[in-house]
């Protein structure tokens, strides 16, 4: 089971990406533990610049961006 | 290069529609449908341009820049163009001041950076351009970008390293543990590219009602309102309209996208130049959520310092403005 983590301080984007994600792997039947983490301090601890971020099993695979579906799907295979 | 679109609008509203092009309801919804159709051309075209560019520079990369090259000053320059090319969101600028903070980036060239980010921005940018025109576009641009370099010199110069929050101060102390992740992505241009227009495509989709509704307050004064109305009261040689006009708008947030439009009607009826500028970047480029963002990384006072920068050297591109366009 794979740990998705989605970063950001709340905004649109974030919650859009959020949305998307919980489609795919409803869609794909993925089983996957989906955590929002928006505490900055703890956002801050994966080094990145821009959020909304997607972080798979601890590893950044998307940032600054709401991802599209495809992408989602790459990020977890 | 908008006549057909002015044709288009004409021949809508005054012949399919039927409505007098002398009467104030006609010219109100000409503009309106002309703007409206302008604005959203104009949008998705600089949101696929700046999609270009940061698909080649991503954020990344352009603190790599001011991180690692010798720059002799020209660093807050540098940090203040990339805020302008770079997309704004509010809700980036925390992670995107501490990232630069934490890679070793000084606190006064970081700040150039937030300062000229949310205040030049592609959807400004964009909307300015089609309600006032390229000159002003550049006037607007060029001014945000030398706004936030000589902002971010002053802020550097105080010496603000310790109102910043005690955690963060603790990252500027580890800053060497950073790696350099950035991928370099070789995807071809070409297969880039639908990407990047899809993209644009969403931004522009995010922004539509703003603009509409920017726009239809614009149409409603530019047929309603009559010619000159706010010059018999806010006109030139009133200096007092420029700090007034700053001071409103701060507190307000507003999206660049409806407020632009509403300006462009208030100088045609009499607002000055400077006045409506330094209006605009108050509202864009301050606002209370990003402060209240802010206040996870900085102390209050902080803040009020940044704040009060910001917004005297708003103040000033005001006046100069209106120096600049009543002597022209």
């Amino acid at each position: 089971m794979k740990t998705i983590k989605i970063l950001g301080t709340g905004c649109a984007k974030c919650k859009q990406t959020e949305t998307i994600i919980k489609e795919v792997i409803a869609k794909e039947g993925i089983e996957a533990n989906v955590i929002k983490v928006e505490d900055i301090q703890d956002i801050m601890a994966y080094n990145i610049l821009s959020t909304p971020a997607v972080v798979v099993d601890e590893v950044v695979k998307i940032k600054g961006k709401v991802p599209s579906a495809q992408e989602i799907m790459a990020a977890l295979s | 290069m908008f006549d057909w679109l002015q044709s288009f609008a004409d021949w809508l509203i005054y012949q399919v529609i039927g409505i007098a092009a002398e009467s104030q309801l006609g010219v109100a919804l000409n503009f309106f449908v002309y703007d409206v159709l302008k604005i959203l051309i104009l949008l998705f075209i600089i949101t696929v341009l700046m999609g270009i560019v940061n698909a080649y520079f991503p954020i990344e990369r352009l603190r790599d820049f001011l991180n690692k090259r010798k720059l002799y000053g020209l660093e807050y320059f540098f940090a203040s163009l990339f805020g302008a090319i770079t997309p704004f969101c509010s809700c980036s600028s925390v992670p995107l001041f501490i990232g630069f903070v934490q890679g070793g980036i000084p606190l006064g060239v970081t700040f150039a950076f937030l300062i000229t980010s949310p205040l030049v921005n592609e959807i400004a940018l964009a909307i300015f351009l089609g309600m006032f025109g390229i000159k002003f576009t550049l006037i607007y641009a060029i001014t945000g970008i030398l706004l936030g370099m000589f902002g971010g010199m002053v802020l550097g110069k105080l010496k603000l390293e310790r109102y910043l929050s005690d955690w963060v101060q603790q990252l500027i102390q580890n800053k060497n543990k950073l790696q350099e992740d950035f991928e370099t992505e070789n995807t071809p241009f070409l297969q880039r590219l639908p990407y990047i227009t899809q993209e644009a495509w969403g931004i522009v989709r995010s922004i539509v009602l703003y603009v509409v509704i920017g726009i239809a307050i614009g149409a409603f004064m530019y047929g309603y309102v009559p010619e000159n109305f706010f010059e018999r009261y806010l006109g030139d040689g009133q200096w007092w309209t420029v700090p007034l006009a700053v001071i409103l708008a701060v507190p307000l947030y507003a999206n660049a996208a409806g407020i632009i439009p509403v300006i462009q009607v208030m100088v045609v009826k009499g607002i000055p130049v400077g006045t409506a500028i330094a209006f605009m970047m108050a509202t864009i480029g301050l606002s209370i959520p990003e402060g209240t963002l802010l206040k996870k990384v900085m102390s209050i006072k902080l803040i009020a310092i940044f704040f009060g920068t910001v917004t005297a050297f708003i103040i000033l591109s005001g006046f100069i403005f209106n120096i600049i366009f009543t002597t022209l």
